[in-house]
């Protein structure tokens, strides 16, 4: 029953790393129809940037902020710079990005080396914490957890009743017309892009600390983003935050009670879903 | 130009005919004589690699060029075939299974055709971004299950000791005799593909690419066709998966690893999709980077120059090296032609 309960409480914490790096992914996706195969090199270089101003200042939560405003600025540069030249020509798009994942990862390889790092999170974060049933757990994995649902909720207010996240929800649906009534869909697009990279970069900080930071880490979460987004559905928050429960629960679970073929459940659930909604739990029909 | 002439069905030797220029013999003339002039290094490391990467990119050229679907499982499809060979033939851990190789080898074709359909049907359910993304969730898929799996893939170690086998009493495994197997499969996979192209199935297939919905309403099975482009793909990888555990004389999973899986995409888009000799020359840029990024830049970054090389091409010329080709033919002869239109006027 402990280990149950264990493995339930940490596949939540992955959930909601997973949920921090892939709502932004499928933000961006389902809005521009722009697979952002940079999206993991963008979590490690948050993660990365985030370390070393925490290592500088001496302040956790500089690193944080480093962090998300990072990556929001590279994303920005990425779609002023790259995408809006080949707007609606996905597959370049993909390229591209792919492209860009090779040649990041190197220039990280080479600053960062090949050294795992470990962030230290402030003492107010962390610690044990008494659980019931469970009695202890990491403090800071609740902090997670607790973050990736503010985080949640407030996407899903920013989306629902804000005028710029309606027209990100317009865009979702149907670009072409969104343009049409004369939103300025470049300023959007933007928008989009750097809360997307944004979050990638903060999730990089959090989860590091959570984790570690490592080279490869960068493939890891692209997946993780890839196949969440697959089973939520494009560009639906709650459709993100449903796959990430899935995967990080089959995941966990898969490791505590079948070490061998523990990632092949996740494989299995997407299967699954692939066979029966081809566009993900919340997706809607292209 | 190829791709602006409506294409018809007509029978390959016909069109070769048709097509044959000088220049072509004398590629062919330096391809079989190039073991004669060159060492032992430049015909393996170079030149019968660039026939098996190639054979490899062929195959994702056949779905991406003529199908439209990216597909990044390629690799993966390799080198089940090659783990299976080296399961049920002969390796150095006394852990296969000892068959002989007109057993093993048909049956490592088989299975890796078998798998790519598998991995066809799935994928053909999604279009375009999605392609790219489940055929990569899948290749990781097997990435992971070799490695958890001790009892049939040997987990993180895979197989090690493994060879051609001996026929006809020649080592397959020598420089010469290993060039020219590959040579000689290369050139079949390559003429396979032309006349693919230019068969009635290959014509569908560019059509549904094409224009899938009007093909369905003209009564085609479009899912049928591209299911069949796959599991035709995967013969292809399956015969490069071979000769890449036979080149490497090992098979891990780090072989098939995300990396290695992307850069069969590199080498495909470096050289072109348009038609079946892009992955070739793809494949032979690659590798001569490869080989010599390191005199050219810091050592081990060789990541960085075959990235940028990479970003380079889609973003300048969407076709590869075979597009920058075309575009430097083309703009040749319209000067030409401008000129002589020039001369006309006055």
């Amino acid at each position: 029953m402990k280990l149950f309960l264990l493995t339930f409480m940490n596949g939540l914490t992955l959930a909601a790393l997973y949920f921090l790096v892939a709502s932004g992914f499928t933000l961006v996706f389902g809005l521009m129809r722009n697979v952002n195969l940079a999206h993991g090199s963008l979590y490690l270089l948050g993660a990365y940037i985030g370390f070393s101003t925490a290592q500088w200042t001496g302040s956790w939560y500089l690193g944080v902020a480093a962090g998300f405003f990072g990556m929001a600025l590279v994303g920005l540069a990425l779609q002023i710079f790259v995408f809006r030249h080949m707007e609606g020509q996905d597959l370049r798009q993909t390229m591209v990005t792919i492209g860009i994942s090779i040649v990041l990862a190197d220039i990280m390889l080479w600053i960062w080396s090949g050294n795992t790092y470990q962030f230290q999170a402030p003492d107010m974060l962390s610690g044990v914490a008494h659980v019931p049933l469970v009695r202890v757990y990491p403090a800071y994995r609740l902090v997670v957890l607790g973050v990736a649902i503010v985080i949640g909720v407030g996407l899903w207010l920013f989306l629902n009743k804000t005028a710029i996240g309606m027209m990100i929800r317009a865009g979702v649906d149907d670009r072409a017309m969104l343009s049409a009534t004369g939103v300025n869909v470049h300023l959007i697009f933007a928008v989009t892009f750097a809360i997307g990279a944004g979050l990638a970069g903060f999730a990089g900080v959090v989860g590091g600390t959570a984790l570690s930071i490592a080279p490869g880490e960068d493939v890891r979460y692209l997946l993780a983003s890839l196949i969440v987004t697959i089973v939520g559905g494009m560009g639906s928050i709650t459709g993100a935050a449903i796959g990430a429960l899935l995967i990080g629960l089959a995941e966990q679970f898969g490791l505590a009670y079948s070490p061998t073929y523990g990632v092949v459940y996740t494989f299995l659930i997407m299967v699954a879903v692939l066979a029966f909604r081809p566009q993900g739990i919340m997706g809607k029909r292209a | 130009m190829t791709d602006t002439k409506p294409a018809t069905p007509t029978s390959l030797p016909e069109e070769l005919a048709d097509k044959l220029r000088p220049h072509h013999f004398l590629i062919a003339a330096f391809l079989l004589a190039y073991p004669l002039i060159a060492s032992d290094f430049w015909i393996v490391q170079i030149g019968a690699q660039t026939f098996f990467m190639g054979l490899i990119g062929l195959s994702l050229m056949l779905l991406a060029g003529y199908g439209g679907m990216v597909s990044l499982a390629q690799l993966a499809i390799a080198g089940l075939a090659g783990y299976i060979y080296a399961i049920l033939g002969e390796n150095s851990m006394n852990l296969g299974l000892g068959w002989p190789w007109w057993v093993v080898i048909p049956l490592a074709l088989a299975i890796a055709v078998a798998f790519a359909t598998i991995v066809g049907t799935l994928s053909v359910r999604t279009e375009g971004i999605y392609t790219i993304m489940i055929t990569l969730a899948m290749s990781v898929a097997l990435f992971y299950f070799c490695q958890q799996n001790y009892s049939i893939f040997n987990g993180f170690k895979g197989y090690a000791g493994l060879a051609p086998p001996q026929v006809f009493g020649i080592d397959w495994r020598a420089p010469v005799p290993f060039y020219y197997l590959a040579l000689a499969v290369g050139a079949l996979g390559y003429f396979g593909v032309l006349w693919l192209s230019r068969s009635t199935f290959g014509i569908a297939l560019q059509a549904i690419r094409d224009n899938p919905r009007r093909m369905a309403a003209l009564g085609y099975n479009v899912r049928a066709h591209r299911i069949a482009a796959y599991a035709v793909a995967g013969l292809l990888a399956g015969f490069g998966g071979l000769f890449l555990v036979w080149f490497n004389g090992r098979i891990s999973p780090g072989t098939i690893n995300v990396g290695n899986a992307i850069n069969i995409l590199v080498i495909a888009i470096l050289g072109g999709l348009r038609r079946p000799i892009g992955p070739f020359i793809g494949a032979l840029i690659f590798l001569l980077l490869d080989n010599f990024a390191i005199d050219l830049i810091d050592r081990d970054r060789f990541n960085l120059v075959i990235g940028a090389a990479f970003l380079a091409v889609v973003l300048f010329s969407p076709d590869g090296v075979l597009g920058l080709w075309d575009g430097l033919k083309r703009r040749l002869a319209k000067t030409a032609a401008e000129r002589g239109k020039d001369m006309r006027v006055r």
